[in-house]
């Protein structure tokens, strides 16, 4: 009963994988070390990752970045610093991959209205304003004052 | 009337691989075992709260097989919900922990939200977060 154990082990290889994204996300990651935690070819693991994750490891390196500067951009911090903070090391390709990912530009987010996304604790957060690669973003900040 | 928590499920791939890491690494105390079609949950709480308990069991225990095969996968994928404990020294239940081998997530830090915390995977592939208590 049950799934087989190679299919199983192939998840845990990615799973440890994804998990050296979220945690390395600031240095320079490379699709090669991330398949090499996943003991896998890069082709390879490009391909499984997406199959299991919805988005191919680099795009999921990339709303990790973008939904890490996005928490510094909230706290004040300057679009440069907040670019360069989070692994990004050119301002052009970070600015248009912020706009592609939430539909504004790093400078516009900055400057705007963070109530609903400021009263929730910074954990839940972190999960719940990643932005997705794949669909039209999934959390659009409540107007202050809909309510719940 | 009152109500509280007192029981949460963790959904492990193995109750007794799951075991050490709850019981000998978390330093939980077993409280209840039942095995039953060929299944086993098992409850571990803390002294320092009781009444409130973890219950392990496999992804299979009281679901069908194509619905098992789907908890499986998202277990082994680490997409489950995260379990958050509280200590009085995160510090040293993270080394501890960390002294058994587990997977460790992220080493104690202090978070921009508050808590110092860290967290580790369990065997089966779920975050587990500690965070030290508010004195």
């Amino acid at each position: 009963m049950g799934l087989d154990a190679q299919v199983l082990g192939e998840f845990t290889h990615l799973r440890r994988a994804r998990d050296l994204i979220d945690r390395d996300f600031a240095q320079p990651l490379d699709v090669p070390t991330m398949a090499a935690r996943a003991l896998m070819s890069p082709a390879h693991f490009s391909r499984r990752f997406k199959a299991a994750y919805g988005e191919t490891p680099y795009a999921y390196l990339m709303t990790r970045r973008i939904e890490r500067a996005m928490a510094l951009l909230r706290g004040g911090v300057s679009v440069t610093d907040a670019c360069m903070a989070v692994g990004c090391t050119s301002l052009g390709s970070f600015s248009s991959s912020f706009t592609q990912v939430t539909g504004e530009t790093p400078t516009q987010y900055r400057n705007r209205d963070h109530a609903a996304i400021e009263a929730m604790p910074g954990c839940l957060a972190r999960l719940n304003a990643r932005p997705s690669s794949v669909k039209p973003s999934r959390i659009r900040e409540a107007e202050p004052g809909t309510g719940a | 009337m009152n109500i509280s928590l007192q029981y949460c499920h963790v959904t492990v791939h193995d109750v007794d691989e799951a075991l050490p890491f709850y019981r000998d690494a978390l330093g939980l105390t077993v409280r209840n075992d039942v095995a039953g079609s060929g299944h086993r949950w098992v409850t571990l709480g803390s002294d320092s709260r009781p009444g409130a308990e973890i219950v392990l069991s496999d992804p299979h225990a009281g679901r069908s097989e194509e619905d098992g095969n789907a908890m499986q996968a998202l277990l082994a994928k680490g997409v489950l919900p995260m379990t958050i404990f509280t200590t009085d020294d995160v510090d040293a239940l993270f080394e501890r922990i960390r002294a058994t081998g587990a997977e460790v997530l992220q080493e104690p830090i202090d978070q921009p939200w508050g808590p110092r915390d860290c967290a580790f995977r369990d065997p089966s592939g779920n975050m587990v977060r500690l965070n030290q208590a508010a004195n």
